[in-house]
């Protein structure tokens, strides 16, 4: 019998909240669910907000009672703050967290780099913001426990997966005992060591690198910007790599790397911690200053990815999908672009808008893009902990020259995450004029945000939908293009049309924006009316044309929806 | 390898005293990483990824 933790997890600044156990007992019989998620973490609780907002209903499975232990995850980057503005979860955050976008490199007290991560006028979020990775799942699963389509199940742990051609069957356990479970669609969000992965026998491709590290959350008050601060090579740690961040009340994550030769349990020992933190908080200046511990682990660097996230029925999201190194932000920031890109499909597919086969091109731009991911992180980490004696005299003759030579600096700044470009997907149109366009996002890049005024900003008004953006200064938007919007609705496909750039509102666009000093139309690359951009519905681009027609219009949306006519299917079920 | 300017024999020598000089200055702890050093300043005053790479290919003859 499953018998999860009951007593709140300690934390000298987070409340924790246990949840009562869901119980079969306790609810009559079930049918066979549209989709079940296994893994509330901050991606499983994502899917579920995502898929519910496209109308489709879920089951919400979690083995654990309460939000997670530590801070784990806490930097989050403007992305996804623009991803969880889709499910009406952004606010809180940026109430509370920590907004930064300068990181600091030292080497022998010496600063030798700083980056300055670049702050856009037109977006409305920070490049990065702090926060607990608790905070973060409590805010998530406060609007999943509103949300009347998600059945959220605490205390309940998959223990088999039993794929079919169909459907999936699980069983799960529970503190009174087994259920079995039903589901069309199952989507694994179990993380890193991902059960559903295990058990189906799936293996990861990629490399595990030798660098372990120490992760430690203090309380303690330093007079310190929320800045990143990386240290390379200190007296205390000599060869290794240490780097802080600020966290809200009063948390500061200090990150240290270990000496090759020791053991999880040696670093995790209370005196070893003690006189390590004590050693970096010295070499910083404030050494003295009274600290106490709140949690502490130890991780490895490793960067793998499943070659296919699709296995039949079976969907793989997040740290389930693959592991990523952390430094870069790659963990949490990475898992809700995947599963942002992976939700509507699954909704158009539950809902009978879309065929199996578009699930395909999920798994193709989020393999692809995870590849791309561990491309960039064995940069950075090829420099934290360099594998070979050749990459350690590079990275030493970095640092020894960082002192003088400034041209070496950018080595020390390790790629963040970033928004991932669809470049290739084949959801992009092939015949629009996408290579036209000298400025703008461009085929599968999520879109540039623009201030539209004061607490208003494009991307407040996108996504959950196909949406045409149409650029014009004429009263309507033109007839043919109002009949492909109307067939598209009326086969069960959420599109909404914008115009931009009328001063009074355009007939047959659900929102004009004005756009008076041009500056939409000059940023997205628009020389004249009747230019335009389609979105799907997680915002990337997959057409954009100078002049749009009809034919045009109604091929892309085929092509965007995995090729089925967006026409001619009347919705069934949901 | 495109080397549009190539050393004097007099400056030829005279590379050659000071590298061997400074060698022994950095001592043998700390030649090889006075080498690499050496080894970016020259890459980044050269400019050229490929050319550098050539540079790379052909010290790693005859070693």
């Amino acid at each position: 019998m499953h018998q999860p933790h009951a007593e709140p997890r300690r934390s000298i600044y987070y409340q924790y909240q246990v949840h009562a156990p869901w119980l079969a007992s306790a609810h009559p019989p079930q049918d066979r669910k549209k989709v079940v998620i296994v893994g509330a973490g901050p991606i499983g609780l994502f899917a579920a907000l995502e898929l519910a907002r496209l109308g489709v209903p879920s089951v919400l499975l979690e083995s654990e009672l309460q939000v997670s232990e530590g801070s784990r995850a806490i930097v989050f980057t403007r992305r996804s703050m623009e991803i969880l503005q889709q499910v009406g979860v952004d606010a809180p955050i940026t109430a509370n967290g920590l907004p930064w976008r300068f990181g600091n490199s030292f080497y022998r007290g010496q600063r030798v780099y700083r980056m300055e991560a670049p702050h856009d006028p037109d977006d409305r979020f920070f490049p990065m913001i702090n926060l607990q990775q608790q905070y973060l799942e409590q805010y998530l699963t406060e609007a999943v426990l509103a949300h009347p389509l998600i059945d959220m199940r605490w205390g309940n742990r998959v223990t088999r997966v039993d794929p079919k051609d169909s459907f999936v069957r699980v069983d799960v356990d529970t503190p009174e005992g087994p259920y079995s479970l039903e589901s069309d669609w199952l989507v694994a969000a179990d993380g890193a060591r991902s059960g559903i992965r295990a058990m189906m026998d799936l293996k990861l491709e990629g490399a595990s690198y030798e660098g372990r590290f120490v992760i430690a959350d203090i309380r303690i008050d330093l007079p310190l910007p929320t800045e990143r601060l990386a240290f390379f090579d200190p007296d205390w740690n000599p060869g290794n790599t240490i780097l802080m961040h600020r966290e809200p009340h009063g948390i500061w994550r200090v990150d240290y790397q270990l000496p090759a030769d020791e053991t999880p349990e040696q670093a995790l020992a209370p005196e070893s911690l003690k006189a390590r933190i004590d050693a970096q908080l010295a070499m910083i200046g404030h050494g003295g200053t009274p600290w106490a511990m709140d949690w502490c682990s130890v991780y490895s660097a490793r960067a793998l990815t499943l070659p296919d996230y699709v296995h039949g029925r079976v969907l793989f999201t997040g740290d389930a999908a693959h592991m990523l190194p952390i430094f870069g932000v790659r963990g949490a920031n990475t898992g809700w672009q995947d599963a942002q890109c992976m939700a509507w499909r699954l909704a158009f597919v539950v809902r009978g808008l879309a065929p199996e086969s578009l699930l395909q091109s999920y798994s193709s731009e989020r393999v692809a893009a995870a590849w791309e991911i561990i491309d960039e992180a064995g940069k950075s980490t090829r420099f934290m902990t360099p594998p070979t004696r050749g990459f350690r005299l590079l990275r030493d003759a970095v640092l020894s020259l960082s002192l003088s030579q400034p041209f070496v600096g950018p080595l020390y700044h390790w790629r963040t995450s970033r928004p991932h470009e669809y470049t290739h997907s084949p959801l992009n149109s092939a015949g629009d004029d996408n290579g036209l366009f000298k400025a703008g996002p461009g085929h599968g890049a999520p879109p540039q945000n623009i201030r539209l005024g004061a607490d208003d900003y494009l991307l407040d008004h996108l996504g959950g939908s196909f949406d045409l953006l149409y650029f014009t200064d004429g009263p309507a938007i033109p007839e043919a293009l109002r009949k492909v919007v109307a067939a598209t609705r009326a086969g069960g496909v959420p599109m909404r049309v914008v115009a931009v750039g009328a001063a009074e509102p355009v007939a047959g666009a659900d929102l004009t924006l004005a756009d008076a000093d041009g500056h939409f139309r000059q940023r997205y690359g628009v020389l004249a009316g009747g230019a335009a951009y389609l979105l799907r519905p997680d915002q990337h681009i997959c057409a954009r044309w100078m002049s749009l027609d009809a034919g045009r219009l109604q091929s892309a949306l085929k092509t965007a929806l995995g090729g089925a006519a967006s026409t001619v299917s009347i919705q069934r079920g949901a | 390898m495109s080397t549009s300017t190539m050393l004097s024999v007099p400056d030829l020598e005279q590379v050659y005293d000071a590298l061997a000089t400074a060698i022994d200055t950095a001592g043998p702890e700390k030649s090889e990483l006075f080498l690499v050093k050496l080894a970016l300043l020259n890459a980044n005053a050269l400019g050229d990824a490929d050319g550098f790479k050539a540079q790379i290919a052909a010290a790693l003859k005859d070693l």
